[in-house]
């Protein structure tokens, strides 16, 4: 299945890729579609050269796969920020050079302009996007959810929760929601004992969650009432509050947040154009495109110097994006080290706690 | 009069009958393979190449191995060392290799490698690669000041192991052994889960293979002996599946059986549930098997169909007329001669069922998990190795299975249609 999956999205890559200057993959639904009005179009009327964008359920694998069969025919993916450096030290991707991205418009060079973390050694930061919860305000009269730990109260707010089946954010969050500051999450994490506890805390919980896998499932399982609360991807319950007038409620605390990375696979077919592309994508005004059209937050300080209003022309972005000072008074950013280094393991813990 | 030596039998052009033949069958023996030739590339190519490659995935690495000579060389010519310490000599080559890394930039990759056995190693690898140019003797000292973690014997054995490229680890790992201070051993229980998922996939698509048995067979046998305006009717039904997308139809099953779903919402109105005890249908082994079932039910009907339509009914007819019930004309009669079908549906449900990794995934919830959504989190994570062990695994079970099958049911009498 996966193999001819490969083989597919490799054929179709192909088939679009052959009179394109410029392929690059990503995400698909809002997500790409925001991609493609916020860096696709406008970089074909600056600069003339044909792009364009092909969908994936995952990017990530996709480019290994091209890399290892050495018929490239991407030349940009977006990738998660571990994914980024995890293929980087697979030698997967091309390094670039944060030299080689354009300063901010008061002249800041961009190695000091991007938040930190947000260029790597192979990557730059698209956007920063969050690991939050959300509930339906319908289903709440008086007291309603405010903190990460309301979301394991079952006694004050009874009903099922919507949870990510993936130990990623799952079990910081939990931690989190069991009162460790968000400092320290990491370093509990790294104990044996740390993540008993992150496990004790969502078995608390376990009888109540409906798991969800794709970040559309999120918002669908609200908007169906089959639960009262759950965790998604912030632009997602911000998509269909402002697009489909759901009574939805984001709830900053507890956020677990990280950048979205740009990358070029080793041996793209056009690597100047590539480079190209993600320097006109990542400057300071590519940024703030990108924060117009989906509630996910630019990396660079210069691209929040001006309000940032959504795509309906009078939405003021700030409040919404997970950068917001406001959302981050208890907020994690994800930690990628960690990931890379325990993926697999607290995965498979993650998958037979679930089995149990 | 004894007759003359027959002459041999010739062709109008005067060549021996025989040659000529055999020549004309050779030939068109060679039209024929020309024309199975495309398929056979295609398979070649789409199919065994692809499947050999993942399987030599399975048994190679050399992550850690091609940027890791001085510490190779050095494991060779010790080969009975202590793990629990590694002497001064294993580290100054391990400090060598490390700087070494962090020259040619393969690090990450050779950390990646180790990281698959003994988790934390990657990070590990990166700060040692870091340390390691200005790094003065003693080396193990240092090593350790630097990080503890480096006097894991765990470490050490999962070097040891990673120093050559061809290895077993990936199935140690696959069967729920864990790399410890004394090499290789079972699992935490806490963290044992594939050989526990390999039996659920088993059990699963084994009840999901006999519902769709007991669904198929009514139906085949209607389709069988209904008039062909109608039974043409009602192949279109069976056959309506197959040109619906598998995620629409999942989704659709999603609408129906959820908790504030179809199904829920007319047993609530109907009185036969209350509001607050509405049943959990989704999201858990049932909706599952219900949805996989739905899925995979054509691939048991077609093949049933075939077999039965071509049962004449006189042979039922003559049964009863001899004084057979309707049950033993059925049992001894009609069953029998269905086998065939049932074999080949079984089969086709049961492997196809197997290797199903998107409705269990989207419908699954946390019970409905099976061996082949592990897989693709291994291939989404980039531990191509584990995910070609796990596959190589399912692959010999099947196998197993079908020769078990052979031998019981007999592959020469299955009748895929």
């Amino acid at each position: 299945m996966k193999k001819i999956l490969i083989l597919s999205t490799a054929l179709t890559g192909f088939a679009f890729a052959a009179n394109a200057d410029i392929t690059v993959m990503s995400w698909g639904g809002a997500y790409g579609e925001a991609q493609t009005e916020a860096f696709v179009k406008p970089f074909i009327a600056a600069t003339g050269k044909a792009t364009i964008m092909v969908d994936s359920d995952n990017p990530a694998p996709a480019i290994k796969a091209m890399v290892e069969a050495g018929n490239v025919t991407v030349d940009v993916a977006s990738v998660e920020y571990a994914d980024g450096i995890r293929l980087c030290d697979e030698g997967v991707l091309e390094p670039i050079d944060v030299a080689s991205l354009p300063a901010a418009p008061d002249g800041t060079p961009a190695a000091d302009d991007f938040l930190a973390g947000a260029v790597t050694e192979c990557a730059v930061s698209t956007d920063i996007w969050a690991n939050v919860y959300g509930y339906d305000t319908t289903k709440f009269t008086g007291d309603v959810p405010k903190t990460a730990a309301d979301f394991f109260d079952l006694a004050k707010f009874p009903g099922k929760r919507g949870l990510h089946k993936s130990a990623k954010a799952v079990l910081e969050f939990a931690l989190i929601g069991d009162g460790v500051p968000v400092a320290d999450v990491y370093s509990v994490l790294s104990t044996p004992e740390g993540v008993d506890r992150a496990f004790a805390k969502l078995d608390s919980i376990k009888a109540d969650v409906v798991w969800w896998e794709a970040g559309s499932q999120a918002p669908q399982l609200l908007a169906d009432g089959e639960v009262v609360m759950t965790t998604a991807y912030n632009g997602r319950l911000f998509a269909a509050a402002m697009n489909e007038g759901k009574p939805f409620q984001i709830v900053w605390d507890g956020q677990v947040y990280e950048n979205e990375m740009f990358v070029v696979p080793k041996g793209a077919p056009n690597k100047a154009d590539a480079m190209e592309f993600i320097a006109f994508a990542t400057s300071t005004e590519g940024l703030r495109a990108s924060a117009q059209q989906i509630s996910y937050g630019p990396a660079r300080k210069s691209s929040m110097a001006e309000e940032i209003l959504y795509k309906d022309g009078k939405t003021v972005m700030a409040p919404h994006l997970p950068t917001a000072p406001a959302n981050l008074t208890n907020a994690l950013l994800s930690s990628a080290e960690f990931w890379v280094d325990h993926d697999a393991e607290l995965n498979e813990r993650f998958q037979a706690w679930l089995a149990q | 009069m004894i007759p003359a030596t027959p002459e041999l039998l010739k062709t109008a052009d005067g060549r021996p009958l025989r040659e000529a033949l055999v020549a004309a069958q050779a030939r068109s023996k060679r039209k024929a393979f020309l024309l199975v030739l495309p398929l056979l590339v295609f398979v070649l190519l789409t199919f065994l190449i692809p499947i050999g490659y993942m399987l030599k995935r399975s048994v190679e690495h050399d992550g850690f191995s091609k940027s890791s000579p001085t510490l190779t060389a050095w494991f060779h010519a010790n080969p009975e060392f202590d793990h629990m310490n590694p002497p001064e000599g294993a580290f100054a080559a391990l400090v060598t290799d490390l700087a070494q890394m962090q020259a040619d930039k393969n690090t990450g990759m050779a950390g990646t490698r180790i990281n698959y056995t003994v988790p934390g190693s990657i990070s590990l690898f990166k700060k040692g690669a870091r340390e390691a140019g200005d790094m003065q003797p003693p080396f193990k000292e240092a090593m350790l000041k630097l990080d503890p973690a480096w006097g894991d014997p765990a470490l050490w054995y999962g070097m040891e192991s990673a120093a050559s490229k061809w290895t077993t680890d990936f199935y140690q790992v696959a069967a729920d052994r864990k790399l410890t201070a004394t090499g290789w051993e079972r699992g935490d229980d806490k963290q044992r889960i594939y050989l526990y998922l390999f039996f659920k996939t088993f059990l699963v698509s084994g009840i999901i293979t006999l519902i769709c048995m007991v669904l198929a067979f009514p139906v085949a046998h209607l389709l069988a002996v209904l008039p062909m305006s109608k039974s043409s009717l009602l192949m279109i039904l069976v056959l309506l599946p197959f040109w619906t997308s598998l995620l629409v139809r999942t989704t659709a099953w999603i609408a129906l059986l959820q908790e504030q779903g179809i199904v829920n919402d007319a047993l609530v109105a109907l009185g036969v549930v209350s509001n607050e005890n509405r049943l959990s249908m989704m999201y858990n082994m049932t909706g599952t098997i219900v949805a996989m079932t739905h899925v995979l039910l054509p691939f048991m009907i077609l093949p049933l169909y075939s077999v039965m339509r071509v049962i004449p009914p006189s042979y039922a007819r003559a049964a009863r007329s001899l004084g057979a019930t309707s049950w033993t004309t059925f049992r001894r009669i009609y069953l029998p001669q269905t086998l065939p079908g049932i074999a080949a549906g079984s089969l086709l449900v049961f492997i196809l069922a197997v290797g199903y990794y998107i409705t269990p995934a989207l419908v699954g919830g946390a019970e409905g998990q099976l061996i082949s959504n592990l897989i693709s989190f291994h291939m989404n994570k980039s531990n191509w190795s584990l995910a070609a062990a796990l596959a190589a695994m399912l692959l010999a079970a099947i196998l197993l299975l079908y020769w078990i099958y052979d031998r019981l049911v007999g592959i020469d009498r299955l009748k895929l249609g």
